[in-house]
C-alpha cells in the first residue's frame, strides 16, 4: 500500500513537472535573491503573466553565495535558465565576453535608464548593454526608534554624534550598540568600509581617482575608514567574531540591538520580521554641513541567455522589465532596491522614502571595489572583506591594511604600478 | 580446456565496473591534469606547459596561500590522528570487553554522526557554538566555567582546531568499528594462552591485542589522511567558501574550490583551479605510496 502510494506520487511529480500546456513558452530566471521567490511568485509573475498570455515565467533563485559558481557551471553546461540576473560589473562582462549573455541595447525601453544606470552592465567602451538594470541599494544605517527614545538618544549626523551615541548605548547596557559581525567577513567591507567610506574619499571623485591611478589605498582617504572601522569592535556584541550575518539580523529585528549598519535591501525582511519602529540614518560625515556621500549601488539588473530556445519571448520579457509598469511593482514589491529607470516612482514604504531621500541630498557613488578594481588577482573586493574585518578586531593597523590592498592592487593593475 | 584460450566470462564480468569507473573516475582525472597546462587567454584555451605551477609555487601571494592551506591540512590531519583514532581505538577496546552492557547501544550512537550530512553537522555544531544562541555558553555558564568561552569559530587561532574536533566527533565511529572488527576476529585461544602465562587486563591490551590490530591502524591511518586531504564539506558548511576567519581555516579542498568556480567578484579559473588540484592529488599520492611500501610491507602479518 505504502509502496503503491509512493509510485503514484513519483509519477505525479515527473508529470507535473514537464510542460503543462504544450503552446506555452515557459521561461527561467536564474538569480541569487531566494530571499524574493514569493514576491517573484505572488506579484511580478502573476502581473506579467495577466498581460502576456501565452508566456509562462518560473523563478528559481539560489544561495548567494553560490550563485556566481552555479551559473558558470550551468552555462558551461547548457542547462541555465533563459534569464540571467546579471551581478554589476566584471562578472556579466566576463559572461558577455564569452557569448552566454546577448546584447540588448536595442530593446525599446532601454531608453529609460541613464547612462550611469547603464554603466554596470556595459562594455568598457559603452558600445553594448548586455543586461537590463533592474535596481540599485543605498548603505546606511538602519536604527531602532524605540531604543532612541528610551535611551534618549538623538539621531546622529556627524562621526562624533554617532560615537557619542553607540557611548550611551553601551553604559545603558539593556540594548547592543551596534549589530554586526565578522564571521561572513562580507558585512565588514560591504557594510562597514564601503558604508562610511565615501564620506572619507569623498565619493565618485575617489573612486575614479583610484581606477585611474592618481590616488592609492594607502592614502589618508582610504586609511581612515579602517581607523574608524577599529573602533566598531568596542560596539559589538559578545562574541562579534562567530556572529554570522543571519545572527546580525536576528539581533537586531528580535529588538536586542540599537543600530544595525545596513544596506537598504534589508528593508523588506525587518519590515517582516521587527514589531518596533525603524528609522534610518545616512553614514556620518565628519563634521555638521560636510557634503555628504553616499553608496547607491548598482546592484541587479538581468540579461538574456545566448542559448535559450525562447529568445522571443524573453526579449520581451526583459523590456517589460524596462517598462514603468515593472519599476512601480519591484520598488514596492521590494521596498530597498530602488528602480534605476527614469520613470516616477512612487513608494510607500517609510523607511525606503528615507533612503531614497538622501539621493537628493547627498553625492552618489558606487562601492570602490566594484568597478575594473576586481578584474584581477588578488581580487580588490575580496581582499578589502578580510582587511575590513581584521581593522574591526584589531589584529592588523589601518596603516598596514592599506599597505596589503595596494601591494595586490599594484601587482596586476597597471595604473597603480 | 586450454590456457591460451581468453576466458570471456572474466571481461564480460570486469566491463561493466571498469567502463563505469573509467567514465567517472579516471578520465575525469586525467582530464584535470591535463587541464593544469592550459590557460585562457581572449576566450581561447592555449597549453602553457607548467607556468600554472611555476604561478601557484613562484608567485608570493599564491605561493603564501598554498603553503597555508596545505599547512593547516597538516594540522587538520594531525588532530585527526591524535585524538580521532587513539579515541576510536579506546572506545573499540572497551566495547569488545565481554562483560559490557548495552555493548550494542553504545556502538550505534557513536557510530550514527558518521551518517550524518556534513552541511548538518556543519549547521548543527555552527549553532551549538554560537556565542549568541548556542547551548555552549549556557553549559559551561551552569558549571561556572563561563570565562573558558570564547567565540572559537570567529578566532583565527581556534577555528581551525574546533572544525577538526567537530569532524572527530562525526568520524570517530569509523576507526571504531574497523577495530572493533579486528578485535572480535582475535582468537579466544591467544588470549586464553596469554592468561595462562599471567598476562590479563591492560598488559594483554598492550602486549597481544594492540600488535595484532595493528594492520587496521595502518588501514585507518592512510583512511584518514585521504579523507583529511581531500576534506572541503565541514570547512565550506561551516565557514563559507573564504574558509575564515583571515583564510586561517583554509585547507587544499577550500582553496581549490575558491580558484576553479571563483568566489563573489573573483571569477573562476579552471586552469589554475586543476593545478591545484594536482598538487593535491600528489601530494596524496606520496602519502600513500610512502605508506604503502615504507610502513604496510614492514608490518607483520599474523595468520590464525
Amino acid at each position: 500500500m505504502k509502496r503503491k502510494s509512493l509510485c503514484i506520487a513519483l509519477l505525479a511529480t515527473t508529470l507535473l513537472s514537464g510542460p503543462a500546456f504544450a503552446e506555452d513558452v515557459t521561461l527561467t530566471i536564474e538569480s541569487w535573491r531566494n530571499d524574493d521567490l514569493t514576491l517573484w511568485q505572488d506579484k511580478i509573475i502573476p502581473a506579467f503573466e495577466a498581460s502576456h498570455p501565452g508566456i509562462k515565467v518560473k523563478f528559481t533563485p539560489s544561495a548567494p553565495a553560490e550563485y556566481n559558481a552555479v551559473l558558470n557551471s550551468k552555462l558551461d553546461a547548457g542547462s541555465a535558465g533563459d534569464l540571467i540576473t546579471c551581478r554589476p560589473f566584471d562578472a556579466s562582462l566576463a559572461l558577455y565576453d564569452a557569448g552566454h549573455l546577448v546584447d540588448v541595447s536595442g530593446l525599446e525601453n532601454m531608453s529609460n535608464f541613464s547612462d550611469v544606470a547603464k554603466s554596470a552592465w556595459q562594455t568598457d567602451d559603452a558600445s553594448a548593454t548586455f543586461c537590463v538594470p533592474m535596481a540599485s541599494v543605498i548603505h546606511g544605517f538602519i536604527f531602532n526608534k524605540e531604543a532612541f527614545e528610551e535611551v534618549g538618544v538623538e539621531v546622529p549626523e556627524t562621526e562624533a554624534e554617532f560615537f557619542a551615541a553607540l557611548d550611551k548605548f553601551k553604559e545603558d547596557g539593556s540594548y547592543i550598540p551596534l549589530a554586526m559581525g565578522t564571521n561572513d567577513q562580507w558585512e565588514a567591507a560591504t557594510m562597514g568600509y564601503n558604508n562610511i567610506g565615501p564620506n572619507y574619499w569623498k565619493g565618485e571623485e575617489g573612486r575614479l581617482a583610484l581606477i585611474k591611478g592618481e590616488q592609492k589605498l594607502t592614502d589618508d582617504q582610504w586609511v581612515a575608514p579602517f581607523a574608524t572601522l577599529a573602533k566598531w569592535g568596542a560596539y559589538m556584541g559578545d562574541g562579534y567574531e562567530a556572529q554570522t550575518y543571519p545572527d546580525s539580523q536576528n539581533i537586531f529585528t528580535l529588538g536586542r540591538a540599537a543600530i544595525y549598519p545596513a544596506g537598504s535591501w534589508e528593508i523588506t525582511g525587518f519590515n517582516a520580521q521587527a514589531d518596533f519602529e525603524m528609522g534610518a540614518f545616512k553614514p556620518p560625515v565628519q563634521n555638521a554641513g560636510d557634503t555628504c556621500y553616499i553608496s547607491d549601488h548598482t546592484d541587479i539588473a538581468i540579461g538574456l541567455n545566448a542559448d535559450s530556445p525562447n529568445a522571443d519571448a524573453a526579449k520581451t520579457f526583459l523590456n517589460w522589465v524596462g517598462s514603468e509598469e515593472f519599476a512601480t511593482l519591484y520598488a514596492n514589491a521590494l521596498p530597498g532596491f530602488f528602480s534605476l529607470s527614469n520613470h516616477n516612482v512612487s513608494m510607500e514604504d517609510p523607511l525606503a522614502q528615507e533612503f531614497v531621500s538622501w539621493r537628493g541630498e547627498c553625492e552618489s557613488t558606487i562601492r570602490s571595489t566594484y568597478q575594473i578594481l576586481s578584474r584581477g588577482t588578488p581580487n580588490l573586493e575580496n581582499e578589502t572583506w578580510g582587511a575590513s574585518v581584521a581593522a574591526i578586531k584589531g589584529t592588523e593597523t589601518p596603516e598596514q591594511l592599506g599597505q596589503q590592498l595596494q601591494e595586490g592592487l599594484a601587482s596586476w593593475y597597471e595604473p597603480q604600478q | 580446456m586450454k590456457s591460451s584460450r581468453i576466458k570471456w566470462h572474466v571481461v564480460v564480468f570486469l566491463a561493466p565496473a571498469v567502463l563505469v569507473y573509467t567514465a567517472i573516475m579516471i578520465f575525469p582525472l586525467f582530464n584535470t591534469l591535463r587541464l593544469a597546462l592550459y590557460t585562457e587567454t581572449d576566450q581561447v584555451r592555449v597549453f602553457v606547459g607548467l607556468a600554472n605551477f611555476m604561478t601557484l609555487f613562484g608567485d608570493p601571494r599564491w605561493s603564501e596561500s598554498f603553503w597555508n592551506a596545505l599547512g593547516n591540512n597538516f594540522w587538520f590531519f594531525l588532530v585527526h590522528m591524535l585524538v580521532q583514532n587513539p579515541i576510536g581505538i579506546a572506545l573499540a577496546a572497551i566495547l569488545s570487553h565481554p562483560r559490557l552492557r548495552f555493548a550494542s547501544f553504545y556502538r550505534s550512537a557513536i557510530f550514527v554522526p558518521t551518517i550524518l550530512s556534513f552541511v548538518i553537522v556543519g549547521f548543527a555544531w555552527k549553532l551549538i557554538l554560537s556565542p549568541i544562541w548556542g547551548i555552549a555558553p549556557d553549559m559551561l555558564s551552569a558549571v561556572g566555567l563561563k570565562s573558558l568561552f570564547a567565540p572559537w569559530l570567529g578566532k583565527e587561532e581556534y577555528a581551525l582546531t574546533t572544525l577538526a574536533l567537530i569532524s572527530v566527533w562525526q568520524f570517530v565511529g569509523i576507526p571504531m568499528m574497523l577495530i572493533y572488527a579486528a578485535l572480535l576476529s582475535i582468537p579466544e585461544e591467544i588470549l586464553e594462552a596469554g592468561e595462562v602465562d599471567g598476562i590479563t587486563g591492560l598488559s594483554a591490551f598492550w602486549k597481544i591485542k594492540l600488535p595484532l590490530i595493528l594492520p587496521s591502524i595502518g588501514i585507518i591511518s592512510i583512511l584518514t589522511f585521504v579523507g583529511n586531504f581531500n576534506a572541503f564539506d565541514l570547512i565550506y558548511a561551516a565557514q563559507g567558501a573564504l574558509a575564515g576567519p583571515d583564510f586561517s581555516t583554509d585547507i587544499l579542498g577550500t582553496f581549490m574550490y575558491r580558484t576553479f568556480f571563483g568566489f563573489q567578484l573573483q571569477l573562476g579559473d579552471p586552469h589554475m583551479g586543476s593545478a591545484i588540484a594536482t598538487a593535491m592529488f600528489a601530494i596524496i599520492l606520496v602519502g600513500v605510496c610512502v605508506y604503502l611500501f615504507g610502513i604496510q610491507t614492514r608490518l607483520k602479518r599474523y595468520q590464525f
